[in-house]
């Protein structure tokens, strides 16, 4: 483990930590370790990130690009919404893909919302500067913001891990590989 | 002072006849002046049917009497006072008798069912009064406001028809507003004996208002021929009980043609057997408006009750601190506060105070001295630890838009702890101390874009202080525009907020503590101590 930076550790829970929940999905759509991390606020938005597990964030990878255009007639950069009701988003399903990260290794990654909601929408400064999502995985690097039904707001975790069960689990996968290695 | 002349005899004749009040007579003939109508009923209707018989002769001669009439002219020759129609010759021999053992000579009026007979007596002014005095309003002045049945408009209406028929005969032409109205009598009437009784005027302005509801059941039929003729006036709606409101009636009959309105209605209208009845007196006063400033020392208080799915977060709030006593001063029913701009629950407001007003609505105290206000003010600042108020006073509706005008326009000042996650030196702040009118976008903030649209909005800092607290804290003072979302412009909201004080400094910024300093707005005026 690596020592205790210089008293960086803020006395009160950092921004996330005092006003959203972190959920986790772990092995998206099963390849592994491609985990999410979804931080619900208190209002229900949703904020789509990668989970620090997931392989774009280990060390060594450089992203090459991002692309939110998912297939070959729908981009998530088409995305808009407009009044109070936020009208004319798209709406996602849990293993909708919200984009694509390839990185110069030659891997490509899928982002999914995880999540059933609208799209607010995506983050663009990802697009011009990939290493954000490298250096901010869990604030300025996010993927998305997905409103949930307001009905849905408490079920669409449901199915999601919490801090507690994701971190059981990466223990258990770093074990694994390295019992492997 | 009898007010009618000798070319009225015949509408008043046939009106008199036929069972109409003698200040009905007056209103179809046009008396627009008040005094004859203030004259005792009992009189009236003596004077009234001395008019009738002086010319009785006179019209026997000249006109071939049919035979009805005839009749009518006999009984009321044997002062047998029967107003009643053909063929209810027996209802109104019992109503006789009844009448006459009250000694009150009272039939009911057949257009105004009683409204300018009973209903403009002493005892019932007295009445309303009492209900008046009980209700515990305090008031200076006031304004009276009646409702009448929908069916006396089709009654009315019936009745000018008949006229209007009669004076043809004669040639003569009456038009609707030939006929002084039936509300406008009755103000003439009975405005001077509440002014009277209860020891203040009437005033078309005053905040204070006494509505009498008359009702007539025995008669709400008479609406509901209108129904099947002009059913597109007739549209219900959810918050109406009947669809024969009054406004609806009246658009009915002036599209009705006269004579199928004769054909479904009778000219004259017929005899009721009661008067109105008296559905409801009310009391209300308008509401008061109450302004000032207020500072909020607890960053656990929300400016408003803050309740999630039922259920109350926090005991408290500025809104409840306020205004329960000024409630309770005022006698009010409710309240509605409004404020230039809101603070988050963990946002203090210092300097002076953030401006806010409350409508107390309903009020049954209403006139307070500046004294009485200072001493309401301090009440208020005695009762909490966590508000303070100053610069209460009494205002107007209209001075309320200065203040939301404010929470536009106006600039406001800020004092921000923040937190930085890299190590920090003296010199490292400075150059925010230079940075002046700095224009930043806003993406709406995730905190509120669940119930706020998506948008960019650009503000301006005008101009920041820092003051170096220790390695990860300093102080930033800002002076911004209305609108800005000061803790967004301190930690970035993920990048949505550019330039932030994050980014500005190359660093994780973080706000830890929030206050306002100033809500820059001149109103309310400030008042010394």
């Amino acid at each position: 483990m690596a020592t205790e930076p210089e008293a960086a550790e803020p006395v009160v829970p950092s921004l996330v930590d005092r006003y959203f929940t972190r959920w986790y999905k772990a092995d998206v759509k099963g390849k592994p370790c491609e985990d999410h991390c979804i931080l619900q606020h208190s209002n229900r938005i949703c904020v789509i990130t990668l989970a620090g597990s997931h392989p774009v964030l280990q060390s060594g990878k450089t992203i090459k690009s991002i692309s939110y255009q998912i297939s070959t007639n729908c981009s998530r950069l088409q995305n808009k919404v407009s009044g109070k009701f936020k009208r004319g988003a798209q709406f996602l399903t849990e293993l909708a893909p919200l984009c694509k990260i390839y990185c110069s290794d030659g891997e490509e990654y899928t982002i999914s919302s995880c999540v059933r909601g609208r799209l607010m929408e995506v983050n663009e400064n990802i697009l011009h500067k990939p290493s954000i999502l490298q250096e901010k995985p869990s604030t300025e690097g996010y993927i998305a913001v997905v409103l949930p039904k307001f009905e849905e707001s408490k079920s669409i975790t449901e199915g999601l891990l919490t801090q507690k069960q994701y971190e059981e689990i990466v223990v258990k996968c770093i074990n694994a590989t390295t019992a492997t290695s | 002072m009898f007010p009618l002349t000798e070319e009225n005899k015949h509408v008043a004749r046939l009106l008199f006849n036929t069972g109409t009040c003698p200040r009905c007579i007056f209103r179809f003939c046009g008396v627009d002046f008040h005094a004859p109508y203030k004259l005792p009923y009992e009189e009236l209707l003596n004077e009234l049917r001395k008019f009738l018989k002086t010319g009785k002769d006179e019209l026997i001669l000249e006109v071939p009497n049919p035979p009805p009439k005839k009749i009518r002219l006999q009984e009321l020759e044997d002062r047998n006072d029967n107003m009643n129609q053909n063929g209810e010759g027996r209802l109104s021999v019992i109503e006789d008798g009844s009448i006459a053992s009250k000694n009150s000579n009272l039939n009911v009026c057949n257009v105004c069912l009683g409204i300018l007979q009973e209903f403009c007596e002493k005892d019932f002014i007295k009445k309303v009064c009492q209900k008046v005095e009980a209700s515990g309003f305090e008031f200076t002045n006031l304004v009276l406001s009646v409702s009448f049945p929908p069916q006396l408009s089709v009654r009315e209406h019936a009745a000018w028809l008949l006229v209007k028929q009669e004076m043809g005969k004669q040639s003569l032409s009456l038009g609707r507003n030939d006929i002084v109205q039936l509300k406008e009598a009755y103000k003439w009437i009975t405005h001077p004996l509440f002014s009277e009784e209860l020891g203040v005027p009437i005033d078309g302005k005053s905040l204070f208002e006494v509505s009498v509801v008359f009702a007539h059941p025995e008669t709400v039929e008479d609406c509901h021929f209108l129904g099947t003729i002009c059913p597109d006036c007739f549209k219900p709606a959810k918050n109406k009980q009947s669809v024969f409101t009054r406004m609806a009636v009246m658009k009915a009959l002036n599209k009705i043609k006269e004579e199928d309105f004769c054909k479904q209605f009778p000219c004259p209208p017929n005899s009721p057997k009661a008067v109105c009845t008296v559905l409801e007196i009310e009391c209300a006063h308008g509401a008061v408006f109450v302004a000032g400033r207020y500072n909020k020392y607890s960053r656990n208080l929300p400016q408003t009750p803050w309740i999630i799915d039922g259920e109350r977060k926090l005991e408290s709030s500025v809104e409840e601190l306020i205004s329960d006593h000024l409630l309770t001063v005022f006698k009010a029913e409710s309240f509605n506060f409004s404020s230039s701009g809101r603070e988050d629950v963990d946002v203090r407001t210092l300097g002076n105070g953030r401006p806010f007003a409350i409508e107390l609505v309903n009020p049954h105290r209403v006139h307070f001295t500046s004294q009485e206000i200072k001493e309401l003010q301090q009440k208020i600042n005695k009762s909490s630890n966590k508000i303070q108020v100053r610069d209460l006073q009494l205002v107007t509706r209209e001075a309320i838009g200065h203040m939301k005008e404010g929470e536009e326009e106006k600039t406001k000042t800020y004092s921000a702890l923040v937190w930085t996650n890299k190590a920090i030196q003296k010199k490292d702040i400075e150059f925010l101390n230079d940075i002046k009118d700095l224009k930043i976008d806003q993406k709406t903030p995730l905190r509120v874009l669940h119930r706020r649209p998506l948008a960019v909005r650009t503000r301006v800092i005008h101009f920041m202080e820092a003051h170096y607290v220790d390695a990860h804290h300093f102080r930033l003072y800002l002076k911004t525009q209305a609108g800005t979302y000061i803790k967004e412009f301190v930690h970035g909201d993920f990048g949505r907020t550019t330039p932030n004080i994050g980014s500005l400094m190359n660093v994780t910024a973080d706000i830890l503590e929030l206050d306002v300093e100033s809500v820059d707005v001149d109103w309310p005026p400030a008042l010394d101590d």
